[in-house]
């Protein structure tokens, strides 16, 4: 959806725009006196002189002026010399006039037009004044939607004029709705136009149409008022469903996202039994190998940017393996079957991962950009989906159920369950259990790499990155039952969906607070958490 | 350096002695009379260390380029630092540590208001001098603390002027995290804009906890918010963590500055660092420092410091800058009163003026704020600001906000005779609003 | 393990413990006030405000080491108790300021003032008496402890997922006691004390006077616990934590015994947090933190679980390991020294520092029979 605030502000310089084309019709054209002086008023360098100035391009008609307005939108229009000119910066920095595209006869020192918030939408409404008189019937439709958005009665009878032109249907029933959206709160016109409008406008079903049915002037007749009455409530039922809707899609998201983060730990805490309070550095880790690889792409490789988290992914995995095996070797190999000293050592370890990683990469955030494939967001009925969560939701699942198949289907997999459920016999069958051990909390610290591949997408990447999972990690896991991937997945599921329904009635804190006194009283009804282990040891 | 090691290690020697008690007595009697030492109490560790550890750095820079300059009375100075590591109660141990065992003439440090209250009572007790570099919630002035960045009428009020009479802005989404200076800035807004004519209904206030990380429902709740047909913008207090989700969540869904413009009071340059800045051109600071600004005094500044860290990247911010001129001011008090002695370079300290480093100066008023320039900026696609407004002169803090009830009444000026900090001009009494 | 003899109340680590801390409560206050202030034996007060809340910290590991070490209840949510304790304190230190205060409003505290609160809110009401705030120094964390204890015993929670929920307890409690709207000071917690009982808490007295306080705690603190692990009470407790089926099948409502040990030990964190508070002089939310209470769990791990005295000497140890790292040329790189000795602990000293001093003890002496202290270490394996 575009916003509405950028095309209500588009709208009224639209309307202007073409009250102002219409006029330009009958009056004959006088634009190289009018381009010359817009032209000099970008030199002055004040936001209300080049807002002016494109006003004035939008309505010259000179062939230059797209290229002008589009120059200054990419940061290329610049100015300089005595008297001040304007200049295109071409290709090399070089100063092309901006009338002919002719490199400049001198060259004096230059600087960029300046632009704001307003002057960018002036940008736009200019680009789409002149676009008005395009074939793009896409870039009609908006105008259309803006001015319904403006409701500015003034811009009737252009909208109007327009109207009776145009023949694309889409941008037809666009303006159409746009009219309706002006008729409703106008004074002096009927009551069964009015009706019409209202049915035109609650036909859409979405804010911006209870937005506009709410103006309904209190002077209407009952009729009329009854009407929009019943459309607004419509409305509303509706959204109030696709609100939940939302909410729960949200909360799948969020639960991806805590699935990422428990994923890992549900091998090396839920399977291994290692309290493993490093595991959110794992994470951070993670979240710093994409940083470097985003890094040496920028530098050296620009153009695989949108390559950079696929590339990350496999580096990620191997390198925080590479650390899990190595801490599983140095550390924790020493300390199987004291469960809770693993806690001990394996804070101390993420006490000097963070600390190490702060002096290596300094403490402040690292920058790691989404790929364009993970921008922007569209629509299914009235539900926002981002691109980015999206991707998030997959990727968690796929490092899921690869988990799973490598548990369930591997030799490797096979061995590693062998051996924590009983050391002894596996290693009477011959499983290097030692090596399996550290292929296993490696394992588990590489899931935990390329879950910090994708939360770099939506946290900060900082030191203290993984200080703000590990909580959550836990609890996902102990909910879900130690022990058993499926109830991580449900338990991250259910965490997730209950957080982002309980938000809008309770508020973000309190929300969580009353999700944790959940859990804990859940954990009374059922003390081994979603899906317990069954069988003989769980009295250990 | 050498006298500090051996110190340390005179110590870790006595540790060892059973009782701690006895080996913790008399520690550093005798010790080098020759440099006046200056303490360092920044976050190095924990989750303030983002913020903080550039301060350490700079200070350290400041004592560097004063010592080549001849140091202060004719002594060096000498940094001592510490690592309060984000822990609220060893900000006060550690301010007692550098205060009664180190003996420095002088503090710079903190950040959050939580760690500035925690320590306020230490630098009481103690009688020393903290200055204090952070934008804050104003509401305080105490004898012994200089507030060296800005009191939310220095930062916020001309943030909102700023959008009322460039973007037009009626309907307003005040965000933040959940502690005292949002609170208190919220508050004073809401005051602000109803006294502006903002009606209830156009006005939506959210805090979240800190280090929120999923903005999802809420920067959906902010969208909806402005779709009623009339401008909106955000003003964001939301605190340092929280923000980069925040922005990615809003480049997300799409919202641009020239929709809805994000207008935040603790974000700057060193925030932006981490932050792919393309999704959030336009979106807006409000700062009395921009590295960005184009005066010789600030070029300066920048070359020298990224000479001192040996990073040419190396960013300047807001803090950096209140740091800088506090410290400049204290070595000119001291000059001034001719010893570091804490009454004397405090009663000295009113009045001082220095340069700042957007091209003007920033005097030390009575009630222990400096004055400042407002500046405006829309952050660029390189993570800079370009500077799009900028008060046309200095404005002075009011500590004690006029909007709120419990201080519209109250004054602080350290001046002989009032010398007090919560002068209640209603009642004309020294002690706030009791009856 | 034939126990021909009951070994007596104390034991003799427990009486030089005893009297070192005898030795300290006297001797701080006397060199504080009468050594002159440039001899080599002169306590200056930083150091002890430092040594009183180092004596808190070492109640409150004691308080682990009972659940810890001899019930095996592993809490990651100690802290919340220690918090509460301190809050209990911290709002009489509150109402004491009075019109002191920035605003000079009598009843408010500041910061309800300036977020425009016009009265106070009833659960407050009470803490402007002392009898009342000491009350509810042992009663909001004791009470919290039995309702969560009942709950979570009685359904046999055990191991992790106790752990687990205790850390999510006082996480739940972090982010509640965080917001602004609990009138609890939010963030910034409550601080700016000016007396106690009607003592300047910044005079030197005053805070020779708590810092003996928290000895005097902490000695009881150790009588009593040791008390309760000697005591039949305590030989229960031990065989829950080594094998609590067992226990039950031979008849004993194992839950109970779980939950008395877990009431006394949150009441003991409580009256910790309350001296620590007017000795640090702010009480905040972070002290609800989950790090903060795992780091409690490390201080026992380093003096040595299920040995009570060195719980005590871990808490000592670490914290001041942590003053004395963050200072000077070694700031930047104590969380590397921090981390590797807890690093160090687990993989060389798995029993604690006076864990493995029993054991070489219990080496030299094989062929004495004098058994001092075998009950206490618990088996490795858990």
């Amino acid at each position: 959806m575009t916003s509405s605030a950028r095309l209500f502000r588009l709208a009224r310089v639209l309307c202007s725009a073409l009250a102002l084309l219409l006029a330009a019709a009958l009056v004959q054209r006088a634009e190289a006196q009018d381009i010359s002086a817009a032209l000099s008023q970008l030199t002055t360098n004040k936001y209300d002189d080049t807002e002016a100035a494109l006003g004035a391009l939008a309505l010259s008609g000179s062939p230059a002026a797209a290229g002008i307005v589009s120059a200054l939108a990419d940061g290329k229009l610049v100015f300089g010399g005595l008297p001040p000119r304007v200049f295109i910066e071409g290709p090399g920095g070089a100063l092309l006039d901006p009338l002919t595209m002719q490199p400049a006869a001198d060259a004096p020192a230059v600087k960029p037009v300046r632009v704001n918030n307003r002057v960018r939408r002036a940008i736009e409404a200019a680009n789409g004044a002149l676009s008005l008189v395009s074939p793009d019937a896409g870039k009609r439709r908006e105008a259309a939607l803006a001015v319904g958005r403006s409701r500015d009665e003034a811009a009737l009878p252009a909208l109007e004029m327009a109207l009776a032109k145009e023949s694309d249907p889409k941008v037809k029933s666009a303006m159409n709705l746009a009219r309706a959206s002006i008729l409703i709160a106008k004074e002096g016109i009927t009551p069964a136009e009015r009706i019409a409008a209202v049915e035109l406008v609650g036909a859409e079903g979405n804010q911006d149409a209870l937005a506009i049915l709410r103006s309904v002037p209190e002077s209407a007749a009952p009729e009329v008022k009854q009407a929009a009455a019943v459309a607004i409530e419509g409305i509303e039922r509706n959204l109030a469903m696709w609100g939940m809707a939302q909410n729960v899609w949200y909360g799948l998201s969020l639960g991806s996202v805590l699935l990422l983060a428990a994923i890992g730990l549900a091998i090396t805490f839920g399977v291994m039994g290692v309290i493993n309070m490093a595991h959110g550095e794992m994470v951070m880790l993670g979240a710093y190998t994409t940083f470097v690889v985003q890094e040496v792409i920028r530098t050296s490789y620009p153009g695989l940017f949108d390559a950079s988290l696929l590339i990350a992914i496999p580096l990620a995995f191997l390198f925080t393996g590479l650390i899990g095996v190595l801490i599983e070797r140095t550390v924790i190999r020493f300390l199987y079957g004291r469960a809770l000293e693993t806690l001990l050592a394996t804070w101390g370890i993420s006490l000097i991962l963070q600390q190490a990683i702060r002096t290596i990469f300094g403490p402040t955030n690292r920058e790691v950009g989404a790929p364009s494939w993970m921008s922007g967001s569209f629509e299914i009925g009235h539900l926002s989906i981002t691109s980015g969560r999206l991707w998030i939701i997959v990727f968690a699942l796929l490092v899921f159920f690869a988990l799973l198949a490598t548990l369930r289907l591997t030799r490797i997999g096979l061995e590693m369950r062998a051996v924590t459920q009983n050391r002894r016999m596996a290693a009477s069958m011959g499983i290097r259990t030692n090596w399996v051990d550290a292929m296993t909390f490696g394992l588990g610290s590489g899931i935990a790499g390329i879950a910090g591949v994708a939360l770099s997408q939506i946290d900060n990447v900082s030191p203290n990155l993984g200080q703000s999972y590990i909580i959550d990690s836990f609890l996902v896991v102990v909910f879900g039952g130690v022990g058993n991937l499926w109830g991580t997945l449900v338990g991250a599921m259910t965490l997730g969906v209950a957080n982002k329904l309980l938000e809008p009635y309770a508020g973000a804190v309190l929300g969580k607070i009353a999700l944790l006194v959940i859990v804990i009283l859940f954990i009374q009804k059922r003390p081994r958490g979603l899906f317990a282990l069954k069988g003989r040891s769980i009295e250990t | 350096m050498l006298n500090m090691f051996t110190h340390a290690r005179r110590m870790a020697g006595r540790a060892l002695v059973g009782a701690a008690a006895l080996a913790l007595a008399g520690g550093g009697v005798a010790s080098a009379q020759e440099t006046i030492k200056v303490g360092v109490l920044h976050s190095l560790s924990g989750t303030m260390a983002i913020s903080e550890t550039t301060l350490k750095d700079t200070v350290l820079f400041m004592v560097q380029e004063q010592n080549a300059a001849g140091g202060v009375l004719g002594k060096k100075l000498e940094a001592v630092v510490v690592d309060p590591a984000s822990n609220w109660p060893l900000f006060a141990e550690k301010a007692r540590e550098l205060i009664a065992k180190e003996k420095v003439a002088v503090v710079f440090g903190c950040w959050t208001s939580v760690s500035r209250k925690s320590v306020l009572p230490v630098f009481k007790e103690l009688n020393s001098i903290l200055f204090y570099p952070v934008q804050y919630e104003g509401e305080e002035s105490e004898r012994n603390v200089f507030y060296t960045g800005a009191a939310p009428n220095q930062q916020a009020i001309p943030a909102v002027d700023y959008l009322m009479a460039n973007e037009d802005v009626e309907r307003w989404v005040l965000a933040g995290t959940d502690y005292v200076y949002p609170r208190t800035t919220n508050k004073i807004l809401e005051a602000y804009l109803k006294s502006k004519g903002v009606k209830e209904e156009d006005i939506m206030i959210n805090y979240t906890p800190f280090g929120h990380s999923d903005w999802q429902t809420i920067v959906a709740d902010i969208k909806k918010f402005g779709s009623a047909g009339k401008k909106t913008a955000v003003v964001s207090t939301i605190n340092g963590d929280a923000n980069v989700p925040f922005y990615k969540e809003l480049g997300n869904q799409g919202i641009k500055a020239t929709d809805i413009p994000v207008v935040a009071f603790s974000v700057g340059e060193e925030e932006l660092a981490g932050i792919d800045t393309k999704p959030l051109l336009g979106h807006l600071a409000a700062w009395n420092y921009f590295q960005s600004v184009d005066v010789p005094e600030n070029a300066d500044f920048i070359k020298k410091w990224q000479a001192y860290t040996k990073n040419d990247k190396r960013v300047t911010n807001d803090p950096m800058e209140a740091t800088v001129i506090g410290f400049n001011m204290w070595v000119k008090a001291v000059e001034k009163a001719g010893t570091t002695d804490a009454d004397a370079v405090i009663d000295a300290l009113i009045g001082i003026t220095v340069p700042n480093l957007s091209g003007g100066f920033s005097a030390m008023m009575p009630n222990h704020h400096i004055t400042k320039p407002v500046l405006i900026g829309e952050i660029k696609e390189d993570g800079q600001f370009d500077i799009v407004e900028q008060t046309p002169g200095l404005i002075v803090a009011e500590e004690w906000s006029p909007y709120l009830e419990g201080s519209k009444d109250l004054i602080a000026d350290w001046r002989k005779p009032l010398n007090c900090g919560n002068f209640n001009v209603k009642t004309g009494k020294c002690g706030g609003a009791g009856q | 393990m034939s126990m021909t003899r009951q070994p007596a109340l104390l034991g003799t680590s427990g009486l030089i413990f005893l009297a070192v801390l005898f030795v300290a409560a006297v001797l701080v206050p006397v060199l504080n006030l009468y050594a002159a202030p440039d001899s080599a034996v002169h306590v200056p007060t930083y150091v002890v405000s430092l040594l009183g809340k180092y004596l808190t910290y070492a109640l409150l590991a004691l308080s682990v080491d009972l659940i810890w070490g001899y019930v095996g209840i592993l809490s990651l949510g100690q802290g919340a108790f220690f918090a509460l304790g301190g809050y209990a304190m911290g709002m009489y230190l509150m109402r004491q300021i009075g019109t002191r205060g920035v605003y000079g409003d009598p009843v408010l505290p500041d910061f309800m003032v300036f977020l425009n609160w016009k009265e106070l809110p009833w659960f407050w009401y009470g803490f402007d008496m002392f009898p009342f705030a000491a009350l509810m120094v042992l009663l909001a964390p004791g009470l919290l402890a039995l309702v969560f204890g009942w709950f979570a015993f009685r359904s046999r929670v055990t191991g992790v997922y106790l752990s687990i929920i205790t850390q999510a307890m006082t996480f739940a409690l972090l982010l509640a006691f965080f917001r602004n709207d609990m009138g609890f000071g939010g963030n910034n917690g409550l601080t700016d004390f000016k007396d106690i009982l009607g003592f300047n808490i910044q005079a030197d007295g005053t805070r020779l006077t708590l810092f003996v306080l928290s000895a005097l705690a902490l000695g009881l603190g150790y009588i009593l616990c040791r008390f309760l692990v000697r005591s039949h009470f305590g030989k229960v407790l031990v065989a829950v934590r080594d094998a609590e089926t067992r226990v039950r099948f031979t008849g004993y409502r194992a839950e109970n015994y779980k939950l008395v040990a877990f009431v006394v030990s949150a009441m003991l964190a409580g009256i910790a947090g309350a001296l620590y508070v007017p000795q640090v002089g702010i009480i905040n939310p972070s002290e609800f933190s989950p790090a903060n209470s795992i780091e409690i769990i490390v201080w026992v791990a380093v003096g040595g679980r299920g040995t009570l005295v060195g719980a005590a000497l871990g808490a000592v140890l670490v914290n001041y390991a942590k003053t004395y790292f963050t200072s000077g040329m070694l700031a930047p790189y104590w969380l590397f020294m921090l981390g590797g000795l807890f690093v160090a602990v687990t993989l060389f000293l798995p029993k604690g520092i006076v864990g493995t001093y029993y054991d070489w003890r219990e080496k030299r002496r094989q062929h004495d029979d004098i058994p001092d202290e075998p009950l206490a270490t618990p088996r490795p394996a858990e």
